[in-house]
């Protein structure tokens, strides 16, 4: 196996009291895309401040691209990008402005900045928008900006946090084909995302709940070993009878969808269906099936226990 | 009743947020406190002490009697003894005096004939008789120092005499140089330089590096291989430029609506200039290093510009300030761009006769920029 482009062992990272990363583990190995999921607050950002170096862990250990952290922080910079959760180039900068800056803060000469600013400029869809000012442009439009600056000096490792929490789904799809792209030329890339269609489309993904690491693997490894079954109902007065089968110690959740409840029972039920029939106030329901688990199953399976605490 | 609950609801927000914000908070109670304390001491018209060289080209018990009188009055404080004319006069430039008095070898020949002496009044037309006794050579560009000794130019000399008299031919002929026709201007606008590029250079920059933060530029900024050195030159030598306009402005003005003398030389003009620049915008870099937000880098500029107006020499002479405001004055820039600026360009000093204020302005250059990119770390803790 090739050496990991990650490797991080009991970090701890406390403000004051408040223990925003608790123990993290992590080893992400190169060339794929790895996806942080977790609610807000879950530790997600600080977890990329830590590993990009801008915050100095409490404990623990760190390298990144074989640099210990915090001491080759700045070695390390030199390697990576960065895409901020928050659109910070400059708004009153044009596009090329901006990707100018950004390629002399990164050292790149005249003739180069040129050719690999034209170059990002058409893969990005941003050579319509050259002479726009970044503060005019849409959600989509910033956000191929940015990515475009992060990748400018061909980092080997790309950090995103929460890059596309303001962008539609089309964009969103546009943006993950050039995730894809730039991972099949090499690149490694870590992700922080809240939605689960973007974290199904990781390679590898951790879990995270109150800085925790709850899970990590492939999504369809997470799927499959899932402690549970998903069963889903059709019926009438939903909101009582999800009330009443979330008490029951079996039943790890109960979501409604429209007319339907999607119900997360655990895993002991050899016939889950029969099962929820047979409960009590559960007479109404009607058309139960069986159902693949989802991301969003695995995941409230791995941070239900949590919240419960 | 419904606009009346709607104010309240703005009103109780911006006192909770006002709340919040300790440093806004600390100001709003510390500006008047201290500045009242402060200028309500320093502010004052009233000199007493004014440094000065005497010149004794007599060298006569009855000039070192003259010298005792002149001393008694306190407005003088003579810090330099024993030199000629042409050291009176570099001292003069230089700035560290603020008067000569020139005390003539036929000192004692001018006193018996003094019409204090007590013989006669003389005729206006005997010339011997209506001389004064001794001349004070003046840097006359402030007029309240030059105002502290024309008033001692009718000074009586009742210790040599013991008697007061008539006098009606001054004890005293006073020269006022650089300024003669006391025109407030001429003192006023090379300080305007001071006071502007103050105000501007140290808000330019310490907006400039927490509008950054502010706007979430600086985490980006901090995540490339930028050296905080670099960050922090590449932001301060823009404003350099400013400087230099507003410099060009306020002097071309001046010269052209106040008739200001543009003496000295302009590249000594320019190295002070550019001193006194980059001494404020590396204040103004401290001054981000500790300000987080816009709001309290504004109000921490105003907590300087205040002593560099009312401190610097500005508006009150240096000299009519109790020591400790003359000690804060010493710590700001604009005290020695102020020394400095008024020496070339009203008094035509060379960079040599400045040298102390010149070497204070790039030490504290050196050593803020230092501080500010110590101070400024590349990481968010």
């Amino acid at each position: 196996m090739t050496e990991a482009v990650i490797q991080a062992r009991g970090l701890v990272r406390k403000f004051g009291d408040f223990t925003a990363i608790d123990g993290l583990d992590l080893t992400v190995e190169p060339g794929i895309i790895y996806g942080f999921l977790g609610p807000n607050g879950s530790g997600k950002t600080t977890a990329i401040r830590l590993l990009t170096g801008l915050l100095a862990p409490t404990e623990g250990e760190v390298t990144v691209l074989g640099h210990r952290l915090p001491q080759a922080a700045e070695a390390l910079k030199r390697e990576i990008g960065y895409m901020t959760q928050r659109f910070s180039l400059y708004g009153d900068l044009t596009v090329r402005e901006n990707l100018k800056f950004m390629a002399r803060i990164h050292g790149l000469s005249g003739s180069e900045t040129r050719r690999r600013i034209d170059e990002l400029l058409a893969v990005y869809g941003l050579d319509r928008l050259t002479g726009q000012l970044a503060g005019s442009m849409s959600g989509g439009q910033r956000q191929r900006l940015a990515l475009a600056a992060a990748v400018l000096h061909r980092p080997r490792l790309l950090f995103l946090d929460e890059p596309t929490s303001a962008v539609d789904p089309e964009n969103r799809r546009d943006f993950w084909e050039q995730l894809f792209d730039l991972c099949a030329a090499g690149a490694s890339i870590l992700v922080s995302t809240h939605y689960m269609d973007e974290a199904e489309r990781c390679h590898k993904l951790a879990i995270l709940q109150s800085g925790r690491k709850r899970a990590d693997d492939a999504p369809q490894a997470l799927m499959a070993s899932m402690g549970g079954r998903v069963v889903e109902l059709a019926g009438a007065d939903l909101r009582q009878v999800k009330q009443q089968l979330i008490s029951l110690p079996q039943v790890r959740s109960a979501a409604q969808l429209g007319s339907r409840l999607r119900i997360l029972v655990d895993r002991q039920q050899p016939d889950p269906v029969a099962w929820l029939l047979a409960q009590p106030g559960c007479e109404g329901l009607h058309d139960g099936v069986e159902v693949r688990p989802s991301l969003e199953d695995v995941f409230v399976m791995r941070t239900a226990g949590a919240r419960r605490q | 009743m419904k606009g009346l609950r709607r104010i309240w609801a703005v009103l109780a927000k911006e006192l909770m947020q006002l709340r919040r914000d300790r440093m806004t908070f600390a100001m709003v109670i510390m500006i008047p406190l201290i500045q009242l304390v402060l200028f309500g001491y320093a502010i004052n018209n009233r000199v007493r002490d004014l440094p000065v060289a005497v010149v004794d080209q007599s060298q006569t018990g009855l000039s070192r009697a003259l010298i005792q009188s002149v001393i008694a009055t306190q407005v003088v404080e003579v810090v330099s003894r024993g030199v000629d004319l042409a050291e009176g006069q570099a001292a003069l430039t230089e700035g560290r005096v603020r008067a000569v008095l020139i005390i003539p070898p036929d000192v004692d020949d001018r006193l018996a004939r003094h019409s204090v002496a007590g013989l006669s009044t003389p005729a206006s037309s005997d010339e011997p008789l209506s001389r004064p006794i001794a001349q004070w050579l003046v840097d006359g560009s402030d007029n309240v120092v030059a105002g502290a000794i024309q008033s001692l130019r009718s000074m009586p000399l009742p210790d040599l005499f013991r008697q007061s008299s008539l006098h009606t031919v001054p004890t005293f002929e006073v020269t006022l140089l650089y300024n003669p026709e006391q025109r407030t201007a001429v003192n006023i606008v090379p300080g305007l330089v001071g006071v502007i590029l103050t105000m501007t250079m140290i808000l330019f920059t310490s907006l400039a590096i927490v509008r950054e933060q502010e706007r979430g530029n600086m985490e980006m900024l901090i995540t490339t291989p930028i050296h905080p050195l670099e960050l922090m030159l590449g932001k301060i030598i823009p404003y350099i430029f400013v400087g230099l306009l507003q410099t060009g402005i306020i002097l071309g003005l001046g010269r052209v609506l106040f008739r200001i003398p543009l003496g000295g030389s302009a590249l000594d003009l320019l190295v002070i200039t550019l001193l006194f620049i980059a001494a404020s915008l590396v204040l103004g870099l401290l001054i981000s290093t500790l300000a987080k937000s816009q709001l309290q880098a504004m109000q921490m500029t105003v907590f300087i510009l205040l002593p560099s107006i009312l401190l610097s020499g500005f508006m009150f002479p240096y000299e009519g300030m109790p020591v400790a405001a003359q000690i804060i004055a010493e710590a700001l820039p604009a005290t020695h761009f102020m020394r400095c600026i008024r020496g070339v360009l009203l008094r035509q000093a060379e960079l040599g006769d400045l040298v102390p204020d010149l070497i204070w302005l790039g030490v504290f250059t050196l050593a803020g920029l230092l501080l500010a990119s110590m101070r400024f770390r590349k990481t968010l803790d």
